[in-house]
């Protein structure tokens, strides 16, 4: 019941500050347009290329710009609990009796949140700019359902990351590191059969193609369910490594105390 | 307030409190304390003796190595949600959430303890006014003074009422007059509401001031315990100087003051009479007395205290000053190794 109500709290706090950074929310709200023009502009002749299978690049790339934006935001995640950290925040909380859970879940609702206004956003603009969506209600719901898996799961890393090594450089540099070669070797702006080879086999253990199979392939015309809830169920499993290993680096804080 | 009953006579009772870290940094090394309810406990340290760390043990933050200790009668291994429950913790870091504003700090603070509606409500007012900070409640804190967010700080220690409260150097940083004001509230908060706090500083004269008994930490020990006063007098005592009109015998002075054992150490300079006694105020009163029996008047009679410092000098070998330099210049070169490390 409590941890219930701190969580609500929480939430409450995250979303405050998340507001409050009125250059941010701009940004994370127009940088995934200005991604859909560019490289919707960049790469437009790829569908030209024997193979490529889809005849609109736009509506290719819209859902690819969605769980991109929506994992390189998980990715900063960290940064916000290691200001609280550094601040003294997080260790007056820890002293109080509030639910050890909430201090997470809070910030992952609001990520939450956030993305999924992001996403529509997205969509709309994708819309405008020439995409086309199929079975929009369930082809919007699988493709939020997994690009959220996969940004908790980068989220709840980021936050673990964060506890650890404790050095704002640090999460700069791994994410840095880690999430542009996730979103280029998937299947984000080219199509797989065009890939080398060697990369094809990237992509399968890749959980940002495991993200865009499940969201792009319910906004298709012809979703093959079977392999999108395959996806969905990957990055379920990801995100409960992602969340254990994500207490084991609180416990692990708590005891370098 | 009510009288503590015997069983809660110790607010924290701490028994051979030991923290090691990793890497085998003996940071508390056996530090036993009793503090009873209602009282202002001072440690007295340089930086990294282990005030911190022990604050972060009594108020469940860090788990001790070894050794037990309760506060408010609650273990705090196993009793961590009472413990918690029960106390207020000012971190040396202060802990306010800079982007949010002092009421949204405070409200969320009450909300994390249970508290709701028109008593929230009221509670915050209460505290807001109180630390003189009714006109800044809506602003964000990132707006605020050093001493606003420090007493900030310290309201968010109090939300809940708690029956102990920890300040773990309050006045750290502060300017002279921001520090004035916080000893005032610290002195009304243990006078006038009974509180038990446990106060670290390492202000010799913020512990004398305000505790009513203190422990000298030095390097993860408690060197020696007592309230000011006591450890003062564990030293030589009080110097006492008298200041004879000219033409006066003081070889009979000095007889009359060592004969009596009036004073210790007696020794003349001049016209100076110098000696020292355990309570020198106490002592005057019968040194003038014998003087003018033997027809010795005098000019002017001065008693010095012996300072905190002299007592940290005697126990530590080691003047405080020069603790909290080498303290300072271990803690940089800590930070110059990790900084290569990187």
């Amino acid at each position: 019941m409590s941890a219930l109500s701190d969580t609500w709290y929480m939430t409450g706090r995250a979303f405050r500050a998340f507001l409050r950074q009125p250059m941010y929310v701009a940004f994370t709200l127009i940088q995934p347009m200005i991604w859909l023009l560019l490289f919707g502009q960049l790469f437009k002749s790829v569908t030209e290329l024997p193979g490529f299978g889809a005849s609109n690049y736009e509506t290719y790339l819209v859902p690819s710009i969605v769980v991109m934006s929506g994992f390189f935001g998980a990715g900063w995640g960290g940064m916000a609990i290691l200001d609280d950290l550094t601040r003294g925040v997080l260790d007056r909380f820890l002293v109080s009796p509030v639910s050890r859970s909430s201090l997470i879940l809070g910030r992952l609702i609001v990520q939450v949140l956030s993305i999924v206004i992001q996403a529509v956003i997205i969509l709309l603009f994708g819309a405008a700019v020439g995409a086309s969506y199929h079975h929009l209600v369930i082809g919007v719901l699988v493709l939020m359902v997994a690009t959220n898996l996969l940004a908790t799961a980068i989220g709840a890393l980021s936050y673990g990351l964060a506890l650890l090594v404790r050095r704002e450089e640090s999460i700069i540099a791994a994410s840095n590191f880690v999430l542009l070669p996730l979103q280029f070797m998937s299947t984000g702006f080219m199509a797989l059969i065009l890939m080398p080879h060697w990369m094809q086999e990237v992509t399968k253990y890749n959980p940002v193609n495991w993200t865009l199979v499940a969201g792009r392939g319910a906004l298709g015309a012809s979703p093959d369910w079977g392999p999108i809830f395959e996806n969905i169920g990957y990055l379920a499993a990801l995100m409960v490594v992602c969340a254990w290993m994500s207490t084991r680096a609180f416990r692990s804080y708590q005891r370098s105390m | 307030m009510t009288a503590p009953t015997a069983r809660e006579a110790f607010a924290i009772d701490a028994r051979d409190l030991v923290k090691t870290y990793k890497g085998g940094v003996r940071a508390v090394r056996g530090v036993s304390l009793a503090v009873p309810a209602g009282t202002v406990f001072g440690l007295l340290g340089p930086n990294g003796a282990g005030k911190s760390t022990l604050v972060k043990m009594l108020t469940t933050l860090s788990a001790p190595t070894g050794g037990t200790a309760s506060v408010a009668g609650y273990d705090v291994v196993r009793q961590q949600r009472q413990v918690r429950r029960a106390i207020g913790c000012v971190a040396q870091n202060s802990g306010v959430d800079v982007q949010a504003t002092g009421r949204e700090n405070l409200m969320l603070q009450g909300r994390v303890y249970g508290l709701r509606g028109a008593q929230l409500d009221a509670k915050v007012d209460e505290l807001l006014g109180r630390f003189g900070l009714g006109e800044v409640g809506e602003r964000f804190v990132k707006t605020y003074s050093g001493g606003m967010k420090r007493k900030l700080d310290v309201a968010l220690g109090l939300v809940h009422a708690p029956q102990v409260l920890f300040l773990d150097e309050p006045t750290t940083g502060l300017d002279p007059e921001a520090r004035a004001e916080m000893w005032e509230q610290i002195r009304e908060l243990a006078w006038d509401q009974g509180l038990t706090i446990l106060l670290t500083t390492h202000y010799l004269e913020e512990a004398d001031q305000l505790a009513r008994n203190l422990a000298i930490v030095d390097q993860g020990l408690v060197v020696t315990e007592g309230s000011p006063d006591e450890l003062k007098a564990q030293l030589h005592g009080d110097a006492v100087s008298l200041e004879l009109p000219p033409e006066t015998d003081t070889h009979a002075a000095r007889s009359v003051a060592v004969d009596k054992e009036l004073l210790s150490d007696v020794t003349v300079d001049g016209l100076m009479l110098r000696g020292r006694s355990a309570d020198g105020a106490a002592a005057v009163p019968g040194l003038l007395a014998a003087l003018e029996a033997a027809g010795i008047r005098v000019c002017s009679v001065t008693v010095a205290r012996p300072s905190l410092d002299d007592v940290y000098l005697r126990y530590t070998g080691r003047s405080f000053t020069a603790a909290e330099r080498a303290a300072d210049q271990a803690a940089k070169a800590a930070q110059d190794k990790k900084g290569e490390g990187r």
